[in-house]
């Protein structure tokens, strides 16, 4: 695929370094020249330099016969501009484009074709701030992704001396729950670098990372197997009152009690205006003497999500010694995530692979229709959906055993309907199940959106 | 100061005002009751007077600044409210001294419903309806007074109201002219008119009883026809007609605009000083209720029915009475009276300090305790989710502060005049506030007072209608600084 990225930035780039992996033609615009060069050192892609939204700029950067305009600038009022242009003028067939304002995300009539033609809009911030409210409302686990409108979820926790079944083989699981489907899909043990693909005699060991599949309403039984639950996140502490702290106060606000650090001052006082009932604190969020002022103790959960990795990352930790009960911090560099969650701080969040996961749905083949990266990108979940009849689909009317299913990838669970179905080697999938697949080897993915293709006489 | 333009204007307000002398005059040829010389002559005196103002004026044609409005304003309630004391002197009926006619007057126009007649069942029925007119055109005044110009002239954090301000009211900015916002509002306050003297009327009341109270009723004034107020109709159904017709004029005229606009209550769910008067109407009304059966003064229905009728009437500042409350058991009575500083809502036909600067007290308040547990906070006091500039906070605290000092010196002032300490407060209170009845000598009325308690108290009922500082201004030499 032709695919043109606006904007070299964290996004951009990471989106062009992800796309130009899997075999794609990638040119990158920017209005820096160094942004330009260092990219153009690191991975196999072209560089255009100049305003993105300009005709000519886009020309050269090959719109005429591109199949994908990725707007990602810093800019939503260049990205919507780049939209309308590659709209207008070069017909581009797929645009996509990064809106930060909510101001914007707010009116739904805004994007389509006759106003706005963007075609999936990619909020960055948003996305990091449904992500971290669902660990809050998961508490105890460190990753929790939906699937099927959030009727399926997938949960990475801990596993701790404690739980029922640490220590014991996972196919007691079902005498331990009867009537829940689950499915354990991988364990990250310490100190082994491969994933452990679980089977029915495999035992937990305290401190495995455990991914686990489950309807809804039945994670937090799962979760209780693994590890004592914990109390529900009640207090709240946020340091750092960007687009993501602002917005994850104002969703957490109604019914926790949030308190948010931040250190310009005018922004506190713009967040203290805005914000309803969350008690914006002006201060350095790595200021001792503030955070036990501020009951640091006393937290749940202390979130450091400023736009300072390591800023972050020391206080977070400081939090931590200080006895927050629970820290995350916002980690930007992907060197940094697996250096961080093995020590003090219990949750990384990389913003970047959360906006990848969003964005390389949109640009999946098939009918995927979400690709969430796990455990820092060394595992994948997808999510397909399986269309047509036996004659026209590779997977309708087959049972699981009987698919060509790449190696290292295995069928998860399925949605059929509200229900979630646990995957066996002789399920029958149907045609409109959501099929939950786990790969360890991302480059397997091209292989699966084939799989669940339809042929082409299928229509 | 523009004195040409003020001129004018006071002219065309007294010619203005001296037509409604013709609706008493009607009143008194209808029943016969050979008080409408009075009335005449008053008629003839005022329109003379304000062509006299006019002529040497008539034309001038010159914009009002922002330092006339103050002047206007205060003309309006202080000139009428002279003039207006005219036919109650002349009335033959009546024996009342100039400074008893002006009180009354003042009285009537301010919708306060303090009165120094005693005897209200025996007098010509033009006399009664002319009290009553008073205090409908007052109300009139009033909510055009507290909805368009008080805010405009930014009065103790009444620009809160402005409508460029982001404030509580988004499209408090109900129609772009005053002028036009007058007649919507007056359209309002009719219609809030007929309502009321229909239900009176279905209650049992005669036609004309029925639209002399629903026109105190609804200018949240209070005078009565019969010295016994409402009381002496000794009906539940009047009691609590009155008290729907009390609640719904004491909340701010502006939200009933928008809500019958819309056709919606969406405005009153979302008007925090809704929200607080409610909770203080209810607030109130359960102490008070709960008191009376404690101490065992009423039975459950009377005491119900007693209790929430005093509280409305002395917390939305009209002022009707069903019993002597002022001999209430405990604290009863003060907290009436404390009730009525409160007062109304902004742009209401209530009195007292209004519900906004009480509800904005106390978020300072409890800004300043949040303050002192974390130092480092940034808190706002919002209206809604708006905050508000800290100036408007600087105002209203400005507004408090002068409200009590004014009011002490007057009270100080009354107790030198030699009435005693329960009568003096309370008839400050009442007056300034606009409420009307007190405690103590001024329990029912206020015939028991020499002149100038009465004129100080007069000046009292100006200075709470005119939110102070209109008044005040007005005694400050920068004012009349060239």
């Amino acid at each position: 695929m032709k695919i043109i990225v606006l904007g070299a930035g964290q996004v951009g780039s990471t989106v062009a370094q992800n796309l130009a992996r899997e075999n794609n033609d990638v040119t990158v615009v920017d209005t820096d020249i160094s942004a330009l060069q260092e990219l153009q050192e690191r991975i196999d892609l072209r560089t255009v330099l100049g305003m993105a939204s300009h005709p000519p700029v886009l020309r050269r950067a090959g719109a005429e016969d591109a199949d994908m305009l990725i707007a990602a600038t810093n800019d939503d009022e260049i990205n919507i501009v780049a939209c309308q242009v590659a709209f207008t003028i070069f017909r581009t067939p797929t645009k996509i484009a990064r809106i930060r304002a909510p101001e914007y995300l707010g009116e739904g009539k805004l994007f389509c074709q006759e106003a706005m033609p963007v075609d999936v809009i990619i909020s960055p911030e948003r996305l990091v701030r449904d992500h971290i409210r669902r660990i809050i409302e998961h508490p105890g686990a460190l990753q929790v992704l939906s699937f099927a409108d959030g009727r399926a979820r997938l949960v990475a926790l801990t596993a701790r001396y404690g739980g029922p079944l640490v220590g014991h083989q996972l196919r007691d699981l079902a005498q331990h729950l009867p009537g829940i489907e689950t499915r354990v899909t991988a364990i990250y043990r310490p100190g082994r670098e491969q994933a452990i693909i679980p089977s029915g005699d495999t035992v937990i060991e305290a401190d495995d990372e455990v991914f686990f599949i489950a309807a809804q309403r039945d994670t937090a039984a799962v979760m209780s197997e693994m590890r004592q639950l914990e109390r529900p996140t009640r207090r709240l502490m946020i340091a750092g009152g960007g687009n993501i702290g602002r917005n994850l106060a104002d969703a957490l606000e109604s019914d926790h009690k949030v308190k948010l650090i931040e250190a310009n001052p005018e922004r506190a006082d713009y967040l203290a205006a805005d914000l309803d009932r969350t008690l914006v604190i002006g201060g350095d969020a790595a200021n001792q003497e503030l955070l036990i002022e501020e009951n640091i103790d006393e937290m749940d959960m202390f979130c450091a999500l400023t736009n300072d990795d390591e800023a972050n990352i020391l206080s977070a930790m400081l939090a931590k010694r200080l006895g927050a009960k629970k820290v995350m911090a916002l980690i930007n560099r992907p060197a940094y995530v697996d250096l961080v969650e093995s020590g003090i701080i219990d949750i990384a969040i990389s913003p970047q692979l959360i906006t990848i996961g969003a964005l390389l749905t949109h640009i999946r083949r098939g009918d995927v229709v979400a690709v969430h990266s796990l455990r820092r990108g060394a595992a994948e979940a997808m999510e397909a959906i399986a269309h047509g009849d036996e004659k026209s689909s590779k997977v309708v009317g087959r049972r699981i055993e009987q698919l060509a299913l790449p190696p290292q990838t295995t069928i998860a669970a399925l949605v059929r309907g509200e229900e979630v179905l646990v995957a066996h080697h002789d399920t029958v999938i149907e045609s409109e199940d959501h099929v939950i697949l786990f790969l360890t080897d991302k480059n397997r993915i091209p292989q699966v959106e084939k799989l669940f293709q339809v042929a082409v006489t299928f229509v | 100061m523009q004195y040409a333009v003020i001129q004018r204007v006071l002219g065309i307000l007294l010619s203005l005002f001296s037509t409604t002398m013709l609706a008493p005059m009607l009143v008194s040829f209808l029943y016969d009751d050979g008080a409408w010389s009075a009335f005449f002559d008053a008629f003839l005196l005022i329109l003379c007077t304000g062509l006299l103002c006019l002529l040497p004026v008539w034309r001038v044609r010159k914009q009002l600044r922002l330092r006339d409005g103050f002047m206007v304003v205060v003309l309006f309630w202080g000139a009428l409210g002279v003039v207006g004391g005219l036919p109650l002197y002349l009335a033959e009926a009546l024996d009342l001294s100039a400074s008893q006619a002006i009180f009354e007057s003042l009285s009537g126009l301010t919708t306060t419903g303090a009165t120094v007649i005693i005897g209200l069942d025996w007098l010509p029925e033009s006399v009664l309806f002319y009290r009553q007119m008073l205090q409908w055109l007052g109300g009139m005044g009033i909510i055009v007074l507290a909805v368009a110009i008080l805010p405009m002239l930014g009065i103790g954090g009444m620009q809160l109201y402005r409508a460029e301000t982001p404030g509580p009211h988004k499209d408090a900015k109900m129609t772009p002219r005053i002028a036009e916002t007058a007649k919507a509002l007056w359209y309002i306050y009719f219609g809030l008119t007929i309502a009321c003297a229909l239900a009176y009327w279905a209650a049992g009341m005669t036609p004309f009883d029925a639209v002399g109270h629903s026109f105190s009723t609804v200018a949240i004034g209070g005078f009565s026809t019969h010295d016994a107020s409402l009381g002496y109709f000794d009906s539940t159904a009047i009691e609590m007609i009155a008290v729907v017709f009390m609640l719904v004029s004491g909340v701010n005229f502006a939200l009933h605009f928008m809500a019958v606009r819309s056709l919606s209550l969406r405005p009153y769910r979302q008007d925090s000083e809704f929200h607080a008067y409610a909770l203080l109407m209810f607030g109130v009304g359960v102490l008070t209720i709960g008191y009376l059966l404690l101490t065992h003064t009423f039975g459950f229905s009377e005491a119900f029915t007693k209790g929430l009728f005093h509280v409305v009437s002395i917390g939305t500042t009209t002022g009707f009475t069903t019993s002597e409350y002022f001999n209430w058991p405990g604290f009863l009575p003060v907290l009436l009276l404390f009730a009525s500083f409160v007062g109304g809502c902004a742009g209401s036909t209530g009195g007292g300090m209004k519900v906004i600067r009480f509800l904005l007290l106390a978020k300072q308040g409890v800004r300043e305790l949040k303050r002192l547990l974390h130092p480092s906070a940034r808190v706002f006091v919002k209206v809604g989710r708006n905050p508000l500039p800290d100036k408007i906070i600087d105002a209203v605290w400005g507004f408090f502060a002068t409200y009590v000092a004014v009011f002490s010196v007057m009270l100080l002032v009354l107790m030198a005049a030699g009435l005693d300490q329960v009568t003096a407060f309370s008839a400050v209170a009442a007056c300034m506030n606009n409420l009307g009845p007190g405690l103590g000598d001024v329990g029912s009325n206020y015939s028991g007072l020499s002149d100038f308690p009465l004129w100080v108290l007069s000046f009292a009922m100006l200075l709470g209608r005119l939110e102070i500082f209109t008044l005040l201004v007005l005694f400050t030499p920068m004012f009349w600084e060239k």
